[in-house]
């Protein structure tokens, strides 16, 4: 039988934040643009975005500017982001959120009337543009009533399975309707991949059920090279009590605001680990910091330890905080004005990604661009808050502009028959073939592996152990098959595929991390504590080599103009 | 069990619960069992259920934290967002009923067909500044704002509006969800549309009776009614009724021009 298919110029997977914005930029430059999504256009994991987006607008201090943001993300990231994109990124967020102030977002704003910003971890001055703790809902919904008005179509709970390639080119993709579970086929003249990032590897995770790194996978299968995989940034701050809840996010927000970490014995603990910024040091250290009390016996009854809002104005604290102030009340019975927090690492946000080029988006791979999270480049060994939200509007818009303008200049192509029915066979198998894993069983066993051996903490011997048993599970996820034939939203059948994904980013983060043999940013060995000279000008990156996964080390890419600036920085934090 | 250790639900009890299974042509509630954990909710219940006993069962969630609004159901004849109803919470000696979303076309199980609401917003012009603006906002302003912004639509106002669910008026009405939609573009003071018309028309706001049953469901706390749909109501009346209000008003409305069709920019297809 025919498989329904739909041609168009540009085609977004994704609708988080860079996935909208990538495809309003692309409606904009004239190109017939359809964005897929796993879920309900709107629920992408962007709405859990709390703090803010990070932009020099200098409403607050006006001493800030571009190149203060530059330095300060070039030191999040401890000097191993990609130069170039980290300033595009600094010097395009002020326009790229007022922009989304011209579409209709609203912001909390200064006495003076304009957009307020606030504190966070890492950032030298007040940056974060904000509105309460729900910036990231705000954002969306902004985008999503931006991108319905635009000519964009929008193929909700569509599943995609596979990138579909003529030669060496991506000339569409190959998935089905969840709803139903019809196969459709999509050609483009290119494509560009904003599906976030891979949280669901790891038990506990702030991430949305979709973060299963599909992206991540289906660029890799088709060629593309990944960069910095092996920086997993945990946020300091998750919920740890009651289980069904564990890994949700506890905003940075809280801490902006002056909330105070505790240990058991009531001691201020950053005092020891981060005397300067303390509590809002960046997230990695105050990740490890949290991390290091609990495990040597000073943390709180379930494992974490205790953030404290109780002596700010309890009005004020529910005005700034909302939502936390319900998560709390609502799902531990704790109210945070009166009580502390009982908070512990989370695994929150993906710093590695596909490699692209900053200015387009465009990876290595003819017709294939890529965005946001399920990017990476930009933000090095260490992401600071708010520099997400920022990155997906400043690299969304830059990936849509790039990916229009290339569609542009590219014939419609031809969906190789082969290639489809190949794809069909594949998806069709989940359901109905011989297999006999469970998808669940198969997660579970990955998450325990993704916890035990490659979590804040890593060393050579607990890494060698979990890339074997991510190996293992590679086997055996050839042999998947979902626990119901039927295909109407069938979630062990979505999870079939979604698990291979996720088995696969896996490999690249361990396998990247038993690489860098020194600590930085996101990734700490034990084996290893300190910066390494080779390492602190090195970059990993992952790509397939005639079917083998192949782990190269290649220099930080450097930008003459920045030099001065970047080594201003490094002088400045000797001192 | 202590009393405390009820309070803070960390004894582990077995569960009953009848959820509804089905399609459009038939359906009815099925039996199940869990052990539950401390703090669990409803969501975990159906999502173990899900993995241990019935992996063919269709339920809508994504966030598991309150923030996306994809896991609308009706928990005891209730709608709630299963992610944040706590078992406990609920009456300890009955079954508990899970069933889908009762005013929109069930897809299977929980999940209903909820493209309705999209196609709502596709009908609304989108903000559109006044052409003079000057970007000052105040706080105030934002703050009314910010109240209808904070929805995260999980449509389960729409879902116990009267005029949706119980008269099916879903071509003359837009439901409680595009009211605060269209309060938060008619409170922004740099919104360059008079939307005025249009609320009272094509949204059909007038069908609205102020039961306040969406207030009363909406899991971000908004008052829909209260601040919403009343101020809504009151700006209409005094366009159309008041002879002194119509011309206090027309200054305003020279600041605000008549929506036109491009408004609405060019058509996206939501499926």
């Amino acid at each position: 039988m025919a498989i329904e298919q739909h041609d168009y110029d540009v085609i977004v997977i994704g609708t988080g934040g860079s996935g909208l914005r990538a495809a309003i930029a692309a409606a904009e430059a004239g190109a017939r643009t359809a964005v897929i999504c796993k879920c309900l256009l709107g629920k992408a994991h962007t709405v859990m975005a709390e703090g803010g987006v990070a932009a020099a607008l200098g409403n607050v201090a006006p001493e800030d500017g571009w190149q203060t943001h530059f330095q300060d993300t070039m030191f999040g990231g401890k000097y191993l982001n990609n130069w170039h994109m980290a300033e595009l990124h600094a010097k395009e967020a002020p326009d790229r959120v007022r922009e989304l102030e011209y579409w209709g977002a609203v912001f909390d704003r200064t006495p003076d009337k304009r957009m307020s910003q606030r504190a966070f971890g890492g950032h030298t001055y007040r940056r974060l543009v904000h509105i309460g703790d729900r910036t990231g809902l705000e954002l969306i919904r902004t985008l999503q009533d931006k991108a319905v008005h635009s000519g964009i179509d929008v193929f909700m709970e569509t599943v995609i399975t596979r990138l579909i390639k003529d030669r060496e080119r991506v000339v569409g993709a190959f998935g089905y309707r969840y709803p139903t579970g019809e196969f459709l086929a999509f050609s483009a003249k290119t494509l560009a991949i904003a599906t976030g990032g891979a949280g669901r590897i790891y038990r506990v995770t702030s991430n949305s059920q979709d973060c299963t790194g599909d992206g991540y996978a289906l660029a890799y299968a088709a060629g593309a090279e990944l960069v910095d995989m092996e920086f997993v940034q945990f946020h300091p701050t998750g919920m740890v009590w009651p289980p069904g809840v564990v890994g949700l996010l506890v905003t940075e927000a809280v801490r902006g605001e002056g909330g105070i970490l505790r240990n058991s014995e009531g001691e201020r603990f950053m005092e020891r680990y981060d005397p300067k910024r303390m509590e809002l040091s960046t997230r990695d250290v105050v990740a490890r910091s949290i991390y290091t009390e609990a495990k040597e016996g000073r943390g709180s009854p379930h494992g974490g330890v205790f953030l404290d809002v109780s002596h700010l104005d309890s009005e004020y604290v529910k005005k700034r905080l909302p939502s936390m102030y319900d998560q709390f009340y609502e799902l531990a019975g704790v109210d945070i004005t009166k009580a502390a927090m009982e908070v512990g690492p989370t695994c929150h946000y993906f710093m590695g990604g596909i490699r692209i080029d900053g200015e387009t988006g465009e990876t290595i791979v003819p017709g294939l661009f890529s965005t946001g999270e399920a990017s990476g480049g930009m933000n090095g060994a260490n992401r600071l808050g708010g520099n997400s939200l920022s990155d997906l509007l400043v690299f969304g818009r830059r990936a849509g502009i790039g990916a229009a303008e290339h569609a542009n200049a590219t014939p419609a192509p031809e969906l190789p028959e082969q290639e489809l029915a190949d794809a069909e066979a594949e998806a069709a198998g989940y359901l109905t073939g011989e297999g006999s894993e469970d998808p669940y069983k198969l997660h579970r066993e990955l998450q325990a592996v993704m916890g035990e051996g490659v979590g804040i903490f890593r060393d050579e011997q607990g890494l060698t152990s979990a890339i074997g048993r991510l190996e293992a599970l590679e086997q055996r996820a050839a042999n998947l098959r979902a626990p119901s034939s039927r295909p109407d939203y069938n979630p062990g059948w979505r999870l079939c595929r979604e698990v291979r994904n996720m088995i696969m980013v896996s490999l690249q983060i361990a396998r990247a991390a038993l690489m860098r043999e020194e600590s930085r940013g996101g990734h700490s060995r034990l084996d290893f504590p300190r910066y390494d000279e080779y390492w602190s000008e090195h970059n990993i990156v992952v790509c397939d080599r005639d079917g083998e996964m192949t782990l190269e080390a290649r220099p930080v890419i450097k930008w003459d103009g920045l030099t001065e600036l970047v080594e201003a920085r490094q002088e400045a934090e000797r001192v | 069990m202590s009393t405390e250790a009820m309070d803070r639900g960390e004894e582990a009890v077995t569960r009953k619960l009848k959820i509804w299974r089905g399609d459009v042509t038939s359906g009815g509630l099925v039996d199940f069992e869990v052990q539950t954990e401390p703090g669990m909710v409803v969501l975990d219940a159906v999502l173990e259920i899900q993995r241990s006993q019935a992996p063919d069962l269709a339920v809508r969630w994504n966030c598991k934290a309150a923030k996306c609004g994809s896991c609308g159901a009706e928990v005891n004849g209730r709608p709630s967002l299963m992610c944040k109803t706590r078992l406990d919470h609920l009456a300890a000696d009955e079954p508990i009923t899970v069933e889908p979303l009762q005013a929109f076309p069930v897809i299977r199980d929980l999940v209903t067909d909820v493209s309705w609401n999209y196609e709502v917003n596709k009908k609304i012009a989108p903000f559109t500044p006044k052409p003079d603006a000057e970007w000052l906002i105040g706080q105030e302003d934002t703050d009314r704002m910010s109240e209808f912004r904070k929805c995260i639509e999980c449509f389960m106002c729409q879902d116990v509006c009267h005029v949706l669910r119980d008269h099916g008026l879903f071509s003359r009405y837009y439901g409680p969800r595009f009211m605060i939609r269209l309060a938060s573009l008619e409170m922004h003071p740099l919104d360059g549309l008079d939307r005025i018309e249009m609320i009272g028309d094509e949204a059909g706001i007038g069908l609205c009776n102020i039961t306040k049953c969406c207030t009363e469901v909406c899991p971000e706390g908004i008052h829909i009614t209260d601040n919403g749909i009343i101020p809504l109501k009151e700006r209409l009346v005094d366009r159309r009724y008041d002879p002194v209000m119509k011309i206090l008003q027309r200054g305003r409305r020279n600041n605000r021009r008549k929506p036109t069709p491009e408004d609405l920019g060019p058509d996206s297809r939501v499926s």
